[in-house]
């Protein structure tokens, strides 16, 4: 199909759900009343890491309009997570809690108020034990262990990979850079706190209604908890009032539900606080970070080091994952012949980090790009066609085995460079701003600009299996309408929109005419989740091909009604019939009927699972994705050198999007992943001071406001990618990465100073330009790395320049 | 111990029987059944819980119904008449301003109190306004792209709810009005420049 | 969701019948007015008061009387949005209406008085925080302790005077009429204030600020630049507030207060008294900046670091006099160089 040929996909349409979410209509999970309802509430630890002594509920037992108190122990002793290798959380600790924030029992009551007050009167006795609140910390305190299990004392992860000879490249290169940078942790985040309505019923099943990325996680996990069968229990995923990561771990409130909902045979809720949210977390992981790369005079880069240490927080979540994904998709931008990654994921006693929006990428994205830039100037190139020289070659494989397919990299530069003028504005301001440090102080502008990829899912599930990874059932009937039904779970990003686009595209009928269902894992077939940019593609290719195949039964129905071949007939404005016959087209209603009487009942499904291309190696299952997405963003600010804040004034940002199934949505995506770089690069900051969050809520949390957002510049650059649905590619996550280098970037352009920290605040300017003045390198950031000895690398060849793997060829197809 | 108090909430009278520390937002949503106005931090620092009350936006979650008495309240379920949404909602749910939807309900009522006092904001004008409103779906462009596009319907053809903007007879809105009154076509009047946004020819 | 612990709501008429009711219940009671400071307080149980005194129906309490060349009556109860509108405190107490609409987000304003902003809670980012939050890292001497965790060796108290327009209303001169239920007395607002984290106000629990008073304005300008992270939601954590009365091109009487660098806005006086019968020079201005930043001391208890908001003061009131000196670089935003 060719673009002219579409008749929904590239349309500017109103999401479906939008009309239900404008009219306050959209019920989330605590918009759940259900007759009978107690309200739940979880009790949690004042320390960051202590033995549990004791627990006596008996004064909150008695408590009038208390219906249940439990702790652990009224749970089966099995530990759970998200990642089958770390297996180390409970819903409500036993022995040990890990840190502030950690549940050890929770009430049912009659309402919230109660609850809270039944949790005030339970006693725990706890032994306190030292906590350790950074990685320099946990790695000094072997003796203080916070789990049992990992790759060391308080080591979570240690990973070293090597493909090719770095050293040999570094000796070969004509500049060779070692930087060190730290990206602080922040959280997602969202606007709705997490919630969840559990309801046992006396047939021994249960339903779990929860603001969850995952209701099929959960559904895996809620079984070996509850100790009940899979079979008996149902997960419904609400509308979820934004996601960005954070609801994607099975939580403990959610179990807390489930039991309490058993033992007091009602519906019970549970809706955290805010501040409570930020306990969840599972947010972006504190990385540090030291980077050696080679490069040619030309600017070519001819090997990378990285080494990252995660500050991983009190449990596992997925941070296996995130340590891989520190290191293995840096490759993917550029033409980088040699690489070698080692990482290591740190336990200390903070709220878990997990995924968050880009997971694991944007830290590496922000030290790369950094470096770049600094190469970029010593080389003296201009660092936008640096980037556009250097891009790696589509269809073939980076250093570290990952197939590329499609590389719309080079016209996002090229986009960016065009509309936000930067050739004029950095070359003319670099000359105004060079020798700047003895004019007066004032407000100065700069530019700067930065690239990245992002994988369009994950190659593989979290636990390993051979079934789909998503999967579509579509059903049509006499009344002309078609029903949808995916696990795929809509985080406000669209996914409910684009199944109900797909197939209508396929059938020639109006997303109105179809009913979607949406992440209900006894109605739904299974999709794994709203994580890794998969939804899009996963779901969309199963629910083309699910479309496909009644296509094809009406098609038959309806070519042996009109007598004419089945290939010859279109399916269009509602109707089926020969092009150049148009006026004997059936409505698709009669089509849809000749059909039913054809075939009986007309239901049919569609299976996705991504291309097998893992690389074969030991950890050659993180990074693979059927295709990337390539972002370009130019940022122009200027910065006040009297008082250090930076003011962003205009982002330019162009997306590789493979193809716009619908451009509003994917300008929503990536305008909202713009904004949420922003926060990161200048604001936000997930910290702790004497063993506490500092700040868990939402007026110190900072996130930026109308005020502190620039205008944004949206284009979108379709490559038409064989791997996705109708040729489209990711837009949630990728569009984050370039956004902080770039501003940092943009910073240096100003007023000559290099922050390789994010969040990058006002009073580190200033320490800069202090630097400046002072004739010393205006350099601010971290100053040394931990002292740790990473595993000896697993040596594998680059496979770099290889051609890609076989490509469109995946499970399921026929 | 309960108080009965009587509110005005989008024009209709309610009496309820209430704790008197119980906030607008938990009446609202737990006893009117009016769950479109949401909760993001219960202590005024998102604007998430956002009504109007007299045609002012405030945070029903740090407001007592027992100040409210003869005061009028609307709430995101007041914003339609008659089944027909306000522009603001229409121009809201085409433009794609409402991703994941839960702080819509709050800017929404806050952008109608704006366009009241003010029916042709400039942009900035709307940032200024919209500044108690955290968003962190969208990055607030869209959010701003409809109000300007809901102020210059509502400039253009008073305070009827057009279907500009529309691809074609039959989709798009719930409400039966198939006429563009105003020959605003473009769903994103006032913001798009030339060559911006669109999505390239496909160059393979 | 965070609630409200439960209380009794009296919603006396008069500001006799809110006084009285005060004096009544004594240490149980609390009168609020917009409920956006002591609501969040009260759910994150910082204050549990059995008694709420609501004075959002006493008539009396609002509207802004008089103009701006005879002086100006403003009732504590009038909302910080009709502050900042007001066109006669717009034209004549200029950095009044700008600290009034620089006051959190536009719905707060909507709420907020100006009178409870008169009056806000000192803040510490030890003690805006839930009882929980609290407990963990041990309660401190504000609320259900016995230390200061900014301070530890401190017997004070060193929460942070927040209020965007008690500096103003300081520069101005504005005197406030306090109501008790025996009487009630008409005091500088300075005279309201005192350095404790905790008995930051001096006035006595039953009396409530009735008025604020300005002064005529003939001849003043005034200025107000606020600190902080972002535009909107965020407390001050600088304030400058800056009054000058010129006497031809020379500055005939000055007035500088900052605020959230202690736990009450805080005067410059020998800044204030270096720019008396001066011209308003560059020179004289980074002069001044220095001078007042001399009592600028604030303590690592807010966003941003304590030694990047003494070094801010300087900065900030050099703008502020730039401002109203009409010199370059003035106001919130310097000037740009390219």
């Amino acid at each position: 199909m060719t673009k002219q040929d579409f008749s929904i996909i590239g349309q500017p349409l109103p999401k479906i759900d939008a009309w239900a979410k404008v009219v306050g209509e959209t019920k989330y999970a605590d918009d759940f009343f259900l007759p009978r309802m107690a309200y739940g509430r979880l009790l949690r630890s004042p320390h960051g890491h202590a033995l549990i002594k004791s627990i006596d509920v008996s004064r909150a037992r008695e408590l009038p309009g208390v219906y249940a108190v439990i702790t652990g122990a009224d749970l089966p002793r099995v530990k759970f997570g998200i990642l089958p290798v770390s297996q180390d959380e409970e819903a409500l600790c036993t022995e040990k809690v890990r840190m502030v924030g950690d549940a050890v029992a929770a009430v049912a009551a009659v309402d919230e108020e109660t609850a809270e007050r039944a949790c005030r009167l339970i006693e725990v006795g706890y032994e306190p034990l030292p906590t350790l609140m950074s990685i320099e910390a946990a790695l000094a305190h072997p003796e203080i262990r916070i789990h049992e299990y990992g790759d060391g004392p308080n080591v979570h992860k240690n990973v070293a990979l090597q493909f090719g000879d770095v050293e040999a490249a570094f000796a070969a290169s004509d500049l060779v850079r070692e930087d060190v940078f730290f990206y602080e942790g922040n959280t997602h985040l969202p606007m709705e706190q997490h919630a969840a309505v559990a309801h046992a019923t006396p047939d021994g099943k249960l339903t779990l209604w929860s603001s969850t990325q995952t209701p099929h996680y959960v559904h895996r996990l809620l079984p070996r908890i509850l100790d009940m069968p899979a079979a008996h229990i149902r997960v419904v995923a609400a509308p979820v009032g934004g996601g960005f990561g954070g609801k994607l771990d099975p939580f403990a409130h959610e179990i807390a539900a489930c039991r309490l909902s058993q033992l007091t045979g009602r519906p019970v809720k549970i809706a955290c606080s805010r501040e409570e949210v930020f306990y969840i977390h599972r947010g972006r992981h504190p990385v540090l970070m030291w980077i050696k790369t080679g490069f040619t005079k030309a600017g070519d880069i001819t090997g990378c080091h990285l080494k990252t240490w995660l500050d991983g927080g009190a449990y596992g979540s997925y941070g296996v994952a995130s340590t891989f994904y520190t290191g293995v998709i840096n490759p993917v931008t550029y033409k980088m012949p040699v690489y070698k990654f080692e990482g290591a994921r740190v336990f200390t006693n903070k709220p878990p980090c997990g995924p968050k929006r880009g997971h694991g990428t944007p830290q590496p994205r922000f030290a790369l790009e950094c470096q770049l830039d600094k190469a970029a100037e010593q080389l003296g190139l201009d660092p936008a066609e640096m980037r556009a020289r250097i891009l790696a070659e589509p269809y073939t494989k980076t250093a570290n085995h990952l197939t590329v397919t499609t590389i719309g990299l080079g016209e996002c530069i090229d986009r960016v460079v065009e509309a936000s003028g930067w050739r004029e504005k950095w070359r003319g301001w670099r000359s105004a701003s060079a020798g700047a440090s003895t004019a007066p102080a004032g407000k100065r502008r700069g530019v700067g600009i930065a690239a990245s990829a992002y994988m369009t899912g994950a190659g593989t599930a979290i636990y390993w299996n051979s079934m789909p990874h998503s999967g579509v059932v579509l059903r049509a009937d006499r009344s002309g309408g078609v029903t949808v039904l995916c696990g795929a779970t809509d985080i406000g990003q669209g996914s409910d929109s684009i199944l109900a686009y797909l197939p209508a595209e396929v059938l020639g009928i109006e997303p109105k005419d179809v009913h979607v269902h949406p992440a209900d894992t006894s109605l739904t077939p299974v999709d794994l989740g709203s994580y890794s940019s998969r939804v899009t593609l996963m779901c969309g290719m199963a629910a083309i091909q699910a479309a496909g195949r009644l296509r094809g039964v009406i098609a038959q129905a309806v070519a042996e009604k009109l007598e004419v071949a089945a290939e010859s007939l279109a399916f269009r404005d509602r109707k089926v019939g020969v092009p150049d016959q148009w006026e004997r087209a059936l409505t698709f209603t009669q089509a849809v009927e000749l059909a039913e009487a054809r075939h009986g009942v007309l239901a049919f499904a569609g299976s996705y699972a991504p291309p097998k291309r893992a690389g074969k190696y030991k950890g050659g299952g993180v990074g693979p994705s059927p295709c990337y997405s390539y972002s370009a963003c130019v940022v122009e600010l200027s910065v006040d050198e009297e008082t250090g804040e930076v003011e962003l004034h205009d982002v330019w940002i162009a997306h590789d999007i493979g193809r716009a199934l619908n451009p509003l949505l994917v300008e929503g995506q990536v305008e909202g992943s713009v904004y949420m770089g922003i926060g990161e690069a200048l604001m936000e900051g997930q910290v702790f001071r004497k063993g506490l969050h500092k700040q868990p809520s939402m007026l110190d949390y900072k996130s930026p406001t109308t005020l502190e957002t620039p205008d944004i510049h949206t284009f979108l650059v379709e490559t038409d990618d064989p791997e996705g649905p109708f040729g489209a590619k990711e837009a949630g996550q990728g569009p984050l990465l370039p956004v902080p280098p770039a501003i940092a970037n943009a910073i240096y352009h100003a007023v000559g100073v290099r922050c390789d920290e994010v969040p990058i605040t006002p009073e580190m300017i200033l320490k800069g330009l202090e630097l400046r003045r002072k004739g010393k390198s205006a350099r601010v950031g971290p100053e040394k790395i931990p002292l740790f000895k990473f595993k000896e690398a697993l040596m594998v060849e680059s496979a770099f320049g290889r051609p890609a793997d076989a490509v469109a060829v995946r499970p399921f197809q026929s | 111990m309960k108080s009965r108090l009587s509110l005005s909430v989008n024009g209709e009278a309610h009496d309820v029987l209430v704790p008197v520390h119980k906030t607008l937002l938990e009446v609202l949503r737990e006893d009117l059944g009016l769950i479109g106005t949401k909760h993001g931090c219960e202590l005024g620092e998102c604007g998430t819980c956002t009504v109007l009350v007299d045609g002012e936006p405030v945070l029903s979650c740090l407001a007592l119904p027992a100040d409210l008495g003869g005061r009028e309240i609307l709430t995101v379920e007041g914003m339609a008449e008659g089944g027909r949404l306000h522009p603001l909602q229409q121009a809201f749910a085409e433009l794609g301003a409402a991703q994941c939807g839960y702080c819509t309900p709050g800017i929404l009522v806050t952008a109608k109190a704006l366009l009241a006092g003010r029916p042709t904001p400039t942009r900035q004008e709307i940032k200024e306004a919209l500044a108690g409103n955290l968003c962190r779906c969208t990055g607030y462009t869209k959010i701003l792209d409809a109000v300007e596009l809901a102020s210059l319907r509502l400039d253009h053809s008073g305070l009827t709810s057009p279907n500009v903007g529309r691809r074609r007879p039959g989709e798009g809105a719930p409400t039966a009005n198939e006429t563009d009154h105003s020959g605003l076509t473009s769903p994103n009047v006032g913001r798009r420049r030339p060559g911006e946004g669109a999505p390239t020819a496909n160059p393979t | 969701m965070m609630r409200l612990p439960p209380f009794t709501y009296l919603a006396p008429r008069t500001l006799h019948a809110a006084a009285t009711a005060l004096a009544e219940h004594g240490a149980d009671a609390m009168p609020v007015a917009g409920g956006t400071d002591l609501f969040p307080n009260m759910k994150r149980r910082q204050f549990e008061p059995k008694v709420l005194v609501g004075l959002r129906g006493i008539r009396e309490l609002t509207g802004i009387r008089g103009r701006g060349r005879e002086g100006m009556t403003l009732g504590a109860g009038t909302t910080l949005s009709a502050v900042a509108a007001h066109p006669e405190i717009v034209a004549h107490y200029g950095a009044l209406a700008t600290a009034a609409g620089l006051v959190s987000s536009p719905q707060l304003r909507n709420m907020g008085t100006l009178g409870g902003n008169v009056c806000v809670d000192t803040r510490c980012n030890y003690y805006n925080q839930s009882h929980e939050w609290r407990k963990a890292i041990g309660f401190c001497m504000k609320k259900d302790g016995d230390i200061c965790l900014v301070a530890p060796g401190s017997s004070r108290c060193w929460a942070v005077s927040s209020s965007d327009t008690a500096p103003v209303l300081w520069s101005l001169g504005a005197r406030v009429r306090l109501v008790g239920a025996s009487g009630e007395r008409v005091v500088p607002l300075e005279a309201l204030y005192r350095d404790d984290g905790i008995q930051y106000l001096t006035k006595q629990p039953g009396e409530l600020v009735a008025d604020i008073v300005l002064p005529p304005a003939d001849g003043w300008t005034s200025a107000y630049l606020k600190l902080r992270r972002r535009g909107s939601f965020d407390f001050p954590v600088l304030g400058v507030a800056v009054a000058l009365r010129m006497d031809g091109d020379r500055v005939g009487e000055a007035r500088i207060v900052l605020g959230a660098v202690a736990s009450q806005p805080r005067p410059a006086p020998d800044a204030a008294a270096a720019l008396a019968g001066e011209r308003l020079t560059p020179e004289l201005i980074t002069r001044v900046a220095d001078l007042a930043a001399g009592p600028s001391k604030p303590l690592d208890n807010t966003d941003f670091t304590h030694p990047y908001r003494k070094k801010m003061t300087r900065v900030f009131v050099a703008r502020a006099l730039r401002a109203l000196a009409g010199l370059p670089g003035g106001g919130r935003a310097a000037e740009e160089v390219a």
